[in-house]
């Protein structure tokens, strides 16, 4: 078993056993918490989600981590991972079921719906698509530019800046599937459900040092 | 760009992996954690796993196989099977199923698909439709292919989107088991109907079965059985066949 100390944020609105699952595959030990305690005592934090926006808001609010959340990543700069829900709850504003609501606004953007251009784009974006890697970064180390990963969301974060993108991904429009802003992942894609190269990107994120 | 996905369905009855011909005629071809294992070592592109007799026997898909399954994928895994109220689905996703695929209660009460939904995203929500053409009407059924309904198709899928379903997947009762195809003609119908993604499932055989479907409809998954169960085509064969024929799949 590796030592270090994974803390899984649980705001009980996802199934969070795909990714404790991937974490006992690759021997790290890991607490299912929504206590901010555990959360600073982990070494690395991972932020799993699907669900709605609002929902999602909702529930950081009521477990008081909506600023406590803030403070550990964006000032004490802990290793974070927020997938899919988890990392678009770092921008700025959504609008999902009609909710205008505020995200965590550490990553300056707002939650877009994927446009539907033609009638070959189906939304949900459901399945394999390629991630373009745009700069190389340590969390796609031994990984090859425009592997398949797996996807399934109906929204997407639109960075403002720029300068964090760390891949795209094209449907219909290219969206950001990677960002990355000093200590803060996030993935629009579920690496806990993307085989073994999903798998190896968990564990490039856990080799990351604070 | 996004790719066809290629999914071995797995159906089991008293935990025995089954195969029939249009709904019926079952029979046994192997253990269930078996065949899971070889498609998780294979690294198919998704999972989908059927109790076909839980509505009718009124029971419940076992939650402790569930778990035994999702400890071997660490692809997405779709569950389905008795499912008629908002603690099954729990139940499953918390037994580690990604997806939960629901369809004689989708008639049994309107808005379960709808509160299902909205508990725990549409992402998770999978409508399954079984039908046959009878009198060149595509009539629908449910309870395993034992009871038909009066609902129109269209109107039917359209339902089951605007309630809040993510995907659709399609099952021709006809073709089931016989390998002679994908119903092309519905699927097309389908498919340039409603905006979520549809899964093709029912009469795959040959590899020019999956190209014809993709190549005439506009769905997103191809789901099979019978052509991995009772010949040597594997997933992975028929991805290669795709890729040949320019339509896009994850080969690893």
């Amino acid at each position: 078993m590796n030592n270090k100390n994974i803390a899984v944020i649980n705001l009980n609105i996802s199934n969070l056993g795909s990714i404790t699952r991937a974490l006992k595959k690759l021997n790290y030990k890991s607490i299912v918490t929504n206590e901010i305690k555990d959360l600073n005592n982990s070494s690395h934090i991972i932020f799993p989600g699907v669900g709605s926006f609002d929902k999602g808001v909702e529930k950081l609010k009521k477990h008081n981590l909506y600023d406590n959340l803030f403070n550990l990543i964006e000032i004490k700069k802990k290793p974070f991972l927020g997938i899919c829900l988890g990392m678009q709850l770092l921008g700025s504003v959504g609008h999902e079921n009609n909710k205008e609501e505020k995200g965590l606004d550490i990553l300056k953007g707002n939650i877009e719906k994927i446009e539907k251009k033609n009638d070959k784009i189906k939304i949900p974006h459901v399945g394999w698509n390629e991630v373009n890697q745009i700069k190389k970064d340590k969390i796609f180390k031994n990984i090859k530019n425009n592997t398949d990963f797996y996807f399934i969301h109906s929204y997407h974060l639109k960075l403002v800046n720029k300068d964090y993108v760390i891949s795209y991904t094209n449907h219909g429009n290219n969206f950001v599937s990677c960002v990355r802003k000093k200590n803060i992942y996030g993935v629009q894609f579920h690496p806990e459900k993307s085989l073994n190269n999903g798998l190896h990107l968990i564990n490039n994120f856990l080799k990351i040092n604070a | 760009m996004l790719k066809i996905r290629i999914i071995p369905t797995i159906l089991f009855n008293n935990f025995k992996l089954v195969k029939g011909i249009s709904f019926d005629s079952w029979r046994t071809v192997g253990s269930i954690m078996q065949a899971v294992k070889i498609y998780n070592l294979r690294e198919v592109d998704e999972l989908i796993v059927m109790d076909i007799s839980a509505t009718n026997n009124k029971s419940k898909v076992d939650l402790d196989l569930v778990n035994e399954i999702a400890n071997e994928t660490f692809m997405p895994l779709t569950v389905g099977g008795g499912i008629k109220s908002i603690e099954d689905v729990s139940n499953l996703l918390e037994a580690g199923a990604d997806k939960v695929s629901i369809n004689t209660s989708t008639f049994n009460n309107d808005f379960f698909v709808k509160e299902a939904s909205k508990m725990f995203g549409r992402q998770c929500i999978v409508a399954s439709v079984d039908y046959k053409i009878i009198d060149k009407e595509i009539v629908i059924f449910s309870n395993s292919g034992k009871v038909s309904q009066k609902v129109k198709f269209i109107d039917h899928i359209k339902k089951m989107e605007a309630l809040g379903a993510g995907e659709i997947i399609l099952t021709s009762i006809n073709l089931d088991g016989t390998m002679k195809g994908y119903d092309i003609e519905t699927l097309s119908k389908a498919s340039a109907n409603v905006e979520i993604p549809i899964i093709a499932s029912g009469g795959a055989g040959k590899l020019k079965d999956f190209t014809d479907a993709v190549k005439n409809t506009d769905v997103s998954a191809l789901a099979a059985a019978s052509i991995y169960h009772f010949t040597n085509t594997t997933p992975r064969d028929v991805k290669i066949y795709l890729n040949s024929e320019k339509i896009p799949v994850r080969i690893n």
